[in-house]
């Protein structure tokens, strides 16, 4: 009993608790939906979204569509990483997109370079170096914008995700493959910028399983560290708690404002550089809408509680119900359906607060009564022994 | 030039509109990210109008479609805001996270129902786009040369509506004053919750119609999945730089429309065309512009000073 009750008082316990609810929730609406679009065979239609690769009939092509769910998750476990750690200063990184895809846009244009000059050969490590730093600066920008002009960074974020779409298919148009609109695959162009999948492709069957996947875990585990170990997180989070304390304390909060936009910056860019370094998908140079890893980076990032290890696991679920959504039946569903639950599961992650608080105050209210009923209790005995 | 004149007004009217919602939403206290989305439900309702309800060539039935298409806009636009409300106004979630929710759920939602729908009609349609090319053009009277759209006359009599709304009206005293101190409204015995509805849903109303104008503009078919390419951003971006003021959110949005405008019809001026100039930076332009502006006018801020911060009673 005592620690039933411990565990419901656990923050982590609660959030991960209310994480499951808005999963339920979310899907519960997707099924409803895909109820209201055709009625029959809507149950096998949310089945074949959950399911994901366990729909592959034997065993080799589930481990490959399981290798592939894994190589979606990499980049968007770097763009909730992003995200969140933005959100611990109290700052909503939506430029995330922006940042992944200008990193993305570096790294492939270097790496393709040999694709106009055979002689130039760019190695992998410095494509991905530079994708990051070019995220790194596009982050500088929100947060100088912020700290020095007081520019809401929801904006500028914005504002920056459109200019580095338009820049990077400017960057990419001499790279792109003349006979599509995409750019140059490096398998076939630039093979030395390929990110080393250290045999984990022969494992997966699958070429797109690189080092992106563990190194994706790695940094969650050092945001973890940095974070919570760190008096560097601990300064920054104290600045997104209370910014005025925090200064009071001579904690720096310009400096720690622009040090956490570069360091989110430098992660979306780094999911986005390795997702393409590993030449799962081409970029189409005349897109005109923002890769939307991005903001499901935002979706990850709550669902997994704002906590670095949650968001690895749910940025898998969110990987895995939209890769499922490629699986329903075309005649009558479409893939979007899985964006559907995926954008309800966010917008119930918004009350996250309120259910918490509510959940909390009901047990105070329950713990008043059983005290005031004790003291009740004891006054009674009292009366009773001096009546005796 | 008249081409660049016409462009500039339509998106300035789409950025008027949808700024306009933004601006009344923030007077009461909340913030409105999710504007796109609701731009993007308005679009849907109206374009689904255009799109079932049945056109005829004739004279004189153009106004009842074009009322029905206004009706249909504001309708969605007004149940699809009113999510926003209960999260923000009664639940006290976090109105970041609750609009962008909105904004994906809003393109999620759309493409949904229009691919549901384009696949019901034809199993093999499974795109997401929505023709409605003849019934649109009812909408645009010819002034000469010069192309009128109706909705560039809403957006300006909307305008109006607004300014006598917020600033000659005790409804609107009341609402900024959920805007700027809500615990000294509600001791005065206004509703701070209310008032934040009727804000939010208003917002609703004016995105609505923003978002219809929007995809009416210049293409006479929209695909769904594209959303409303950050429109509904653009005009925070020019209601923050109009100063929180309806007719200084006017000029922002004709200045914003203009750089809009550049982008579509610059192959027009042989001057800018000979700079050689590629069209990715023309597509940057105002986006960029935003940024510039944004940066010398945020410092000094004439933000409502209770916004996005949920309504407490407990807090004095």
């Amino acid at each position: 009993m005592k620690h039933n009750r411990s565990l419901i008082r656990n923050s982590g316990f609660q959030t991960f608790a209310t994480s499951i609810l808005c999963i339920i929730l979310g899907l519960i609406v997707g099924y409803l939906a895909l109820l209201i679009i055709h009625a029959e065979g809507a149950g096998e239609a949310i089945g074949d979204v959950m399911k994901n690769f366990f729909t592959r009939p034997d065993s080799a092509s589930r481990m490959k569509y399981f290798g592939s769910t894994l190589a979606k998750t990499a980049p968007l476990i770097f763009c909730s990483l992003s995200v969140l750690f933005a959100y611990k200063v109290g700052l909503f990184n939506i430029g995330a997109a922006g940042q992944y895809c200008l990193g993305m846009g570096v790294a492939l244009r270097l790496a393709l370079e040999s694709a106009i000059n055979p002689e130039v050969k760019i190695s992998w490590v410095v494509c991905l170096l530079c994708g990051v730093l070019a995220g790194g600066i596009s982050g500088a920008i929100c947060g100088l914008l912020k700290a020095f002009c007081n520019v809401n960074v929801v904006i500028s974020g914005i504002m920056l995700n459109w200019i580095s779409l338009y820049g990077t298919n400017m960057l990419l148009k001499p790279v792109m493959n003349p006979t599509g609109k995409d750019t140059f695959r490096l398998v076939s162009k630039a093979k030395q910028a390929l990110l080393p999948t250290l045999g984990m492709d022969k494992l997966f069957n699958n070429q797109y399983v690189t080092i992106a996947i563990p190194c994706a875990v790695l940094v969650a585990v050092v945001i973890w560290i940095l974070l919570e170990k760190t008096k560097l997180g601990y300064e920054l989070k104290a600045t997104g708690n209370n910014p005025n304390a925090a200064k009071y304390c001579g904690m720096k909060e310009n400096r720690n404002i622009i040090l956490t936009m570069v360091i989110a910056g430098g992660l979306a860019a780094m999911g986005g550089a390795m997702y393409y370094l590993s030449d799962f998908e081409q970029w189409n140079v005349n897109s005109s809408s923002v890769p939307a890893m991005g903001f499901n980076g935002i979706a990850a990032a709550f669902l997994g509680g704002l906590n670095p290890i949650g968001s690895i696991f749910s940025s898998y679920f969110i990987t895995h119900i939209t890769m499922g959504g490629g699986n329903v039946n075309l005649s009558h569903y479409c893939p979007q359906i899985a964006d559907l639950i995926s954008a309800v599961i966010i917008y119930l992650c918004g009350f996250v607060l309120f259910f918490k608080t509510m959940v909390n105050n009901s047990l105070r209210k329950s713990d008043e009564r059983r005290i005031m009923r004790q003291r009740a209790a004891e006054e009674a005995a009292n009366q009773e022994g001096g009546n005796s | 030039m008249l081409l660049l004149i016409q462009y500039t007004l339509i998106f300035a009217s789409v950025l008027l509109l949808v700024a306009l919602g933004g601006c009344v939403s923030e007077h009461s206290g909340v913030i409105n990210l999710g504007l796109e989305g609701i731009m993007v439900m308005g679009a849907l309702g109206g374009a689904l109008v255009m799109k079932f309800l049945p056109y005829t060539d004739g004279s004189g039935n153009n106004l009842g479609m074009f009322l029905a298409v206004l009706g249909a806009s504001i309708l969605l636009g007004v149940f699809y805001s009113s999510l926003l409300a209960v999260a923000c106004v009664n639940l006290k979630a976090d109105q970041t996270i609750v609009g962008t929710a909105l904004n994906m759920l809003g393109t999620a939602l759309a493409t949904v129902v229009v691919k549901s729908m384009n696949t019901a009609m034809d199993p093999n349609n499974h795109s997401s786009e929505i023709f409605y090319g003849k019934a649109k053009e009812s909408f645009i009277t010819n002034i000469g040369k010069f192309e009128l759209n109706w909705f560039m006359l809403v957006a300006v009599i909307l305008l109006v509506l607004v300014y006598i709304l917020l600033y000659k009206t005790k409804f609107g005293l009341r609402l900024r004053a959920c805007g700027e101190h809500p615990q000294a409204a509600a001791s005065v015995g206004i509703s701070v919750f209310k008032m934040r509805w009727a804000g939010v849903l208003l917002s609703g109303m004016l995105g609505g119609v923003g978002g219809i104008t929007y995809i009416t503009a210049g293409v006479s078919t929209w695909k769904f999945e594209n959303g409303v390419a950050g429109f509904g951003f653009l005009a925070l971006a020019v209601m923050i730089f109009g100063a929180w003021h309806p007719f200084k959110i006017l000029g922002a949005a004709l200045i914003f429309g203009l750089f809009r405008a550049l982008g579509n019809t610059y192959n027009a001026f042989d001057f800018l065309k000979s700079l050689n100039i590629p069209t990715g930076v023309y597509n940057m332009l105002p986006y960029i512009v935003s940024l510039i502006v944004l940066a010398f006018t945020s410092k000094n801020s004439a933000a409502p000073k209770a916004e996005g911060i949920p309504y407490d009673k407990g807090m004095r």
